[in-house]
């Protein structure tokens, strides 16, 4: 076995490790911390089917991103999407046989990917052109931009201009998940972009990308507008009931 | 009005966002509590010697207590979809006026000391150590900041400036850091029962005066009742209704909506304050403690029913933290809510805000009112934003932007709305809000009310609109000082229920 594809291994290795248990370790840390107080911000639904609705569509499109700026609900939304049909077209190389919707999706997953990588420079554009934009972006904002945006070209390279070994490729990663290592080719621009993949990993749940995570968790969307019938109460908060109506 | 020491922004016709400005009103800092204040309510008297220490400490505290800040803490992206949101950065251009610029003043404090990125990387990812200057900038802006909401209104991630400035103010406050006039206020209220600190015996003169005032005015007598056991209603009231002009206009208006549809009712000296400003200054403990004197008032009076005057952010605690607080509410389990709650009526919400009650009577055809009486006035509303985005008025989503409107139109002819973007859950705060209704905060109030001046004028040259009917204490007090700085007259300032008021037609008792 080739030492790069010892490496790579390793390096996935690693990078699944760190990305799966420190999302782990945050969403356990967001769901333990009490919400003590009801404050969604309203209008807010009045029923938890409401509170579902009302996630879904800031989930799936934006919506208060769409009320807020339509350029970066644009650029964002634009790139959000293109990214999820580049993750579903990439289930083909862990995936055999290949999931009939996976084949279904491939043609929208290919050229998603230069709608994600238009996507990410137009937010990119905003941190120059717009004086407050500018003013809070800070050296991470910018090169988790150039990842991306690095990843989205690698990708497209080895689609469009120097096709790799994709079979090869797919046996790397099946054998990965199979415990049973083979051989990864050694194309430069593949290792590129691979590489790129693991650093995103590894970042993920110690950068601002715990938004993904975080917006399920945040208080003001996801709580129902019910405090005049339900009483609420946090753990904390209940304690100081018990001992007595303690004014502390 | 004294000559300001400012300059006050033109009224152009058109909103714009400016070009930012940094340090804009980094000179504007509003006067900190001297030592008697902030033991007062239980806070150091000064900055603490290990104050770096102890703040960190502090806001490890509250990161495992508030799911809120913790999460948004994490969860900005710095889009930047907010910055344009708030009305101080819009009237001061500050970029710390800006919602996330206002958050990254913790932010780059948290990162620093609860992330790993921000230890090891720190200049990578903005984090920053907590230095005096900083702890200076978090005094200034965290009083800049009237914790409105508006910008979790904007952020796909609903972060809420309002959550962190709370935070921050705590956080200074346990340092020994407060300011003056929250403080101080917070510490009336413990003492004596009211921000304004009236005593008991005031009390009554005033309401007094008001009876004889509407006798004169309508030849009913009208009642004015305080501390009267096991009537129907507690009617619990900012306290600048007592007192302040046009606030009073108001608490008449209530009055004389009690007696024309029989309901009896009582306000009470121990709770004679709806206010609650330790939700201002993020103190669980402090809005806890004020918040129970309404449900001991209810107790010992044995009510059925609460109903709260026009109050913004008080409106807000009493819809959204009461029944967590005190058991003011329905729905409750425990012994300790259960205590009040089987005495509560339960055909009624409670608490009621009087917007409601008053709609209700409207509704059911139990009051009547002669519009024509309120035909001098071209009438507009601004929602409050802590009524607009911190609570609700009747069943449905919303109910706080219909209500106000509907009773509006129920007792006057010329009613216009401002533009659809200035009001709903997109309105602007007054630009006194969240505890910076303070004279040595002026210039930032002054400013801060530029987005809803706009507004305002815009609706006054087009529809001739020369009354702006407001269901806040701190809205009325803000604009009665603020409009003339615009050119406007403080007599355009009121209430809704002092329409309701003029309207209204009253038969004696038999
Ligand atoms: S809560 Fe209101 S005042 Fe505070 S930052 Fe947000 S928009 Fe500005
Ligand atoms: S809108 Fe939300 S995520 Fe975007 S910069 Fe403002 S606070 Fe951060």
């Amino acid at each position: 076995m080739s030492f790069l594809t010892v490496l790579y291994a390793c390096i996935f290795y690693a990078a699944t490790a760190m990305f799966v248990g420190g999302l782990a370790l945050k969403i356990r840390s967001y769901a333990r911390t009490p919400a003590p107080l009801k404050i969604p911000t309203t209008p807010a639904p009045t029923t938890a089917g409401g509170v579902v609705l009302r996630m879904a569509r800031e989930v799936a499109l934006f919506e208060s991103l769409f009320k807020s700026n339509k350029w970066i609900w644009l650029f964002g939304w634009l790139f959000h999407v293109s990214l999820l049909l580049v993750i579903l077209r990439h289930l083909r190389y862990f995936t055999d046989p290949v999931w009939f919707w996976v084949v279904w999706a491939q043609p929208f997953g290919t050229y998603a990917g230069f709608a994600m990588v238009a996507g990410l420079g137009g937010l990119w554009a905003r941190r120059f052109l717009v004086d407050r934009v500018r003013y809070i972006s800070t050296p991470s904002d910018h090169l988790i931009l150039a990842l991306l945006i690095g990843i989205g070209a690698s990708g497209l390279g080895m689609r469009f201009v120097a096709h790799t070994d994709i079979v090869g490729v797919k046996e790397f990663f099946r054998g990965l998940m199979t415990f049973n290592l083979q051989p990864l080719p050694a194309d430069p621009a593949l290792l590129v972009h691979l590489s790129l993949v693991a650093l995103l990993m590894v970042i993920f749940p110690i950068s601002k990308l715990l938004h993904a995570p975080g917006v399920f968790f945040s208080p003001t969307r996801n709580q129902i507008d019910n405090p005049r019938d339900r009483r609420h109460l946090a753990p904390w908060a209940a304690a100081q009931f018990e001992s007595g109506a303690k004014q502390d | 009005m004294a000559a300001p020491q400012f300059e006050v922004p033109k009224l152009t016709g058109y909103a714009e966002t400016p070009a930012i400005k940094e340090n804009a009103t980094a000179h504007v800092k509003s006067f900190p509590a001297n030592a008697a204040i902030q033991e007062g309510i239980g806070f150091p008297g000064e900055l603490v010697e290990d104050w770096h220490d102890k703040a960190i400490a502090k806001m490890g505290d509250l990161l495992g207590k508030y799911r809120s800040l913790r999460v948004f803490m994490d969860a900005c992206v710095h889009c930047g979809a907010c910055t344009d949101k708030c009305h101080y950065f819009l009237g001061t251009a500050d970029p710390k006026n800006m919602p996330v610029g206002r958050q990254e003043l913790m932010r780059g404090v948290y990162r620093r000391h609860f992330t790993f990125a921000g230890k090891y990387f720190p200049s990578l990812v903005g984090a920053k150590d907590l230095t005096k200057e900083l702890l200076d900038d978090w005094y200034k802006y965290y009083y800049q900041c009237s914790e409105c909401r508006r910008c979790s209104v904007f952020c796909p991630y609903g972060i809420d400036t309002a959550e962190v400035t709370m935070a921050g103010r705590e956080i200074l406050d346990t340092v020994g850091y407060g300011q003056k006039y929250t403080n101080e206020i917070m510490g009336k209220l413990h003492k004596i029962g009211n921000n304004l600190g009236l005593p008991g015996p005031a009390l009554q003169d005033t309401l007094e005066g008001m009876e004889e005032d509407m006798l004169d005015d309508t030849g009913v007598a009208v009642k004015m009742p305080l501390d009267v056991k096991g009537v129907e209603v507690l009617l619990v009231t900012p306290s600048a209704d007592f007192f302040a002009e046009p606030h009073v206009e108001s608490l008449m208006g209530y009055a004389k909506v009690f007696h024309a549809a029989g309901i009896s009712w009582t306000l009470s000296t121990t709770a004679s304050e709806a206010g609650n400003f330790g939700m201002f200054i993020g103190s669980y403990a402090n809005m806890r403690r004020a918040a129970l004197r309404i449900r001991e008032a209810a107790l010992e009076l044995g009510v059925k029913r609460i109903v709260v005057g026009e109050c913004g952010h008080a409106w807000r605690v009493a819809y959204s933290f009461w029944n967590t607080l005190t058991g003011v509410g329905h729905g409750g389990e425990d012994p300790f809510s259960i205590e009040l709650q089987k005495q509560l009526d339960p055909r009624y919400p409670a608490p009621q805000h009087i917007c409601e009650f008053t709609y209700d009577l409207i509704q059911q055809g139990k009051l009547k009112f002669d519009k024509s009486l309120n035909d001098h006035r071209v009438i507009t509303f601004h929602d409050s934003c802590n009524v607009a985005r911190g609570s609700r008025m009747g069943d449905m989503p919303g109910g706080q932007f219909v209500i106000p409107r509907e009773i509006i139109k129920a007792v006057a002819n010329n009613f216009h709305d401002m533009a659809e973007e200035t009001i709903g859950e997109a309105t602007f705060c007054c630009g006194g809000g969240g505890g910076l209704l303070t004279d040595d905060l002026m210039e930032v109030r002054v400013k801060g009310a530029l987005p809803r001046m706009e507004a305002f004028n815009n609706v006054v040259q087009e529809q001739k609109v020369n009354f702006l009917a407001l269901i806040c204490a701190i809205c009325k007090a803000q604009f009665t000082k603020v409009v003339p700085y615009y050119g406007f007259d403080m007599s355009m300032v009121g209430g809704v229920h002092q329409l309701v008021s003029t309207a209204i037609q009253l038969e004696s008792e038999e």
